[in-house]
């Protein structure tokens, strides 16, 4: 039988996957805001795989709020994302320093 | 081995491959439909632990509209990928020497930590009569009512502001200011002019061709009336 710590495993590696993608891809925010993403869906299958072994529909509440939550931060995201395009004409994380901090 | 242990690595080796491709493909367009393709890989992993209205939500709320939304964004800018992948050789050790360590950290603890199959042992699976999205709304509705209302505020907030974010409306468009025209009043719109009774031979003529012409009108439009009148009783 497949066991708890098989899906935490299998998220492990998805986290991983997504840390590694911040790393290399920090100059394309869309591709960092997919990798957030990646992110979101491991840690919802952690949470959906102890709400199974433990029997506790809460752990499956709190997926349902992570998804709206996520979905939120994708659309204003995007939304941000449309505005830098429009008035640098790049997503360029690194020639994003306007404000000089 | 069981039917559900072929399901579930398969459909998890589906989702490390996507994954790493959406980490190193050069186009954002074919990283988005790698991405796609890991939800879509997820939620069946997510069906395989009995949360089927969260799998099918996965799909229909993350497939279906964020990606969606994610891909038009990506189609509509005019991205030069080549730029943005500068320093990607360069940087790939360092990440992967990262993510290698901070996987081999979670193995550790999940191999060696309280998640054994002693502890958390597998629980037999519901009958066909289990109803889980009966289950989540009734949970949802009493315990964590409150949440469930401010996730839709959270909904709202993003709705706005989005559309403040990238709304290009015209700056001085020709719009009611309801709280002028509310404002207004009879004397700044009317100037009563008081006057001499004065009338000139010129004006009395005018008056006179003007009545004429007002009772050629009107039986003109007496005749209009007639006709239509006999037109309705044929």
């Amino acid at each position: 039988m497949i066991e708890l710590s098989d899906y935490l495993l299998l998220s492990a590696i998805l986290f991983a996957i997504s840390v590694a993608g911040i790393i290399i891809n920090r100059k394309n925010v869309i591709t960092l805001l997919m990798c957030i993403e990646l992110m979101l869906l491991a840690v919802n299958t952690n949470f959906i795989a102890f709400s199974h072994f433990l029997q506790d529909p809460a752990g499956q509440v709190f997926v349902f709020f992570i998804l709206t939550v996520a979905a939120a931060e994708a659309a204003i995201g995007l939304a941000i994302i449309v505005v830098l395009f429009r008035n640098r004409a790049t997503i360029d994380v690194e020639k994003l320093n306007q404000l000089k901090g | 081995m069981s039917f559900q242990v072929i399901v579930f690595y398969s459909f998890a080796a589906w989702v490390i491959f996507s994954a790493l491709m959406v980490i190193t493909s050069k186009n954002s367009v074919k990283a988005a439909l790698f991405l796609v393709l890991t939800f879509a890989s997820m939620s069946a992993v997510w069906l395989l632990l009995e949360a089927e209205f969260l799998a099918l939500s996965l799909i229909v709320v993350y497939v279906g509209a964020v990606m969606v939304l994610l891909l038009f964004v990506v189609m509509m800018m005019d991205i030069d990928y080549a730029a943005l992948r500068q320093g990607f050789v360069k940087k790939l050790p360092f990440a992967v020497i990262i993510s290698f360590g901070f996987f081999a950290l979670l193995y550790f603890f999940i191999t060696h930590g309280e998640f054994s199959a002693e502890n958390y042992a597998a629980p037999a699976p519901r009958d066909a009569s289990y109803s889980n999205i009966k289950e989540l709304g009734r949970i949802l509705y009493t315990d964590y009512f409150i949440a469930f209302e401010t996730a839709a505020v959270i909904l709202l907030v993003a709705i706005i502001s989005a559309i403040a974010l990238t709304f290009r409306g015209r700056k001085h468009r020709k719009a009611q200011v309801i709280s002028k025209q509310l404002a207004a009043n009879k004397k700044n719109r009317l100037k009563i002019v008081s006057m001499d009774a004065v009338v000139s031979e010129e004006a009395i003529e005018n008056n006179e061709t003007v009545e004429d012409n007002e009772v050629v009108e009107d039986n003109e439009a007496v005749e209009d009336k007639i006709t239509e009148k006999v037109g309705e009783e044929k």
